[in-house]
């Protein structure tokens, strides 16, 4: 990542990612597992990097996780 | 939350069988229809509640949405049935349809009736690298380079996508739309287009300023 949100977005997540498809196949163990504290990223690699690429799945992912979260 | 998460369990007392209900004809799995049917419709709710500001202009019954969304959700779950392989709580799966569902149409709603800057040209906004503004002279040097990188190592389809979606925002569902395809299909493309731009970048030596 650079400094420059920009930058960020004409060039993306720098390294591996996964599709959008598999984005949405583990988003729910994703959010859960953010939920519960544990470690997302080593579970699930590649999500992270989606989810900065991505901003409709990124959007998936920030209401997902709200609604956990009202539903706590 | 209490339970654990990311293994395979067996339905809790705490959860019902989803999948046992859910799959076996009769009045139990009517009932479950109806009680999934019911945290959808609220899920859709709770989404298009969250995006609402996007539909500003709209007048449309924005409850109309969310039910359309609850009800393609439970489409696709139904079909979708045997992939669920209990690694999350099954409402925890269920609710990713309705946020897809109704995050979809709030987008493609909310441009229904908004021109989609596609146009190519886009890209030249981008800041010459020879007039770059004094004090910020790497920012304005790399984003030359990348402005040039897009006219030179593009396809004109990896252009139309990066441009829409990076520089003019258009969500890329929305785009998927028009240009009849798929969010997976074009995601595939920017992704495409980023790595030639990164790899224009580290011809040239500049690829270390944007790791």
């Amino acid at each position: 990542m650079s400094d420059n949100p920009l930058l960020d977005k004409l060039l993306g997540p720098d390294g591996p990612e996964l599709t959008c498809d598999e984005c949405f196949e583990h988003l729910d163990r994703y959010v859960e597992l953010e939920h519960t504290g544990r470690d997302a990223d080593a579970a699930i690699p590649g999500m992270r990097a989606h989810l900065r690429g991505c901003p409709a799945c990124a959007e998936d992912h920030e209401s997902l996780s709200a609604l956990l979260a009202a539903d706590a | 939350m209490s339970e654990a998460v990311g293994v395979i369990r067996t339905p809790s007392a705490a959860e019902p069988d989803w999948v046992e209900a859910l799959s076996t004809p009769g009045r139990a799995r009517d009932d479950a229809v109806e009680r999934l049917h019911a945290l959808l419709l609220r899920a859709s709710r709770f989404e298009v509640a969250r995006r609402r500001r996007a539909l500003g202009y709209v007048r449309d019954n924005l409850d109309d949405l969310a039910t359309q969304a609850a009800d393609d959700a439970l489409m696709a779950i139904m079909a979708k049935l045997d992939t669920y392989r209990g690694d999350s709580r099954f409402t925890t799966w269920a609710y990713k349809f309705a946020v897809l569902e109704a995050g979809t149409k709030v987008r493609r709603r909310a441009w229904q009736e908004r021109e989609m800057p596609l146009e190519e040209e886009g890209w030249s906004r981008l800041p010459d690298r020879r007039a770059a503004p004094a004090g910020d002279l790497e920012t304005a040097e790399l984003l030359g380079a990348v402005r040039d990188a897009i006219a030179d190592a593009l396809t004109p389809h990896q252009r139309t996508v990066l441009v829409a979606v990076t520089l003019n925002d258009v969500p890329i569902d929305v785009l998927a739309e028009r240009l009849a395809t798929t969010r997976g299909a074009l995601y595939k493309t920017l992704h495409d287009a980023r790595k030639s731009l990164r790899a224009r970048l580290a011809e040239q030596g500049l690829e270390g300023a944007t790791a």
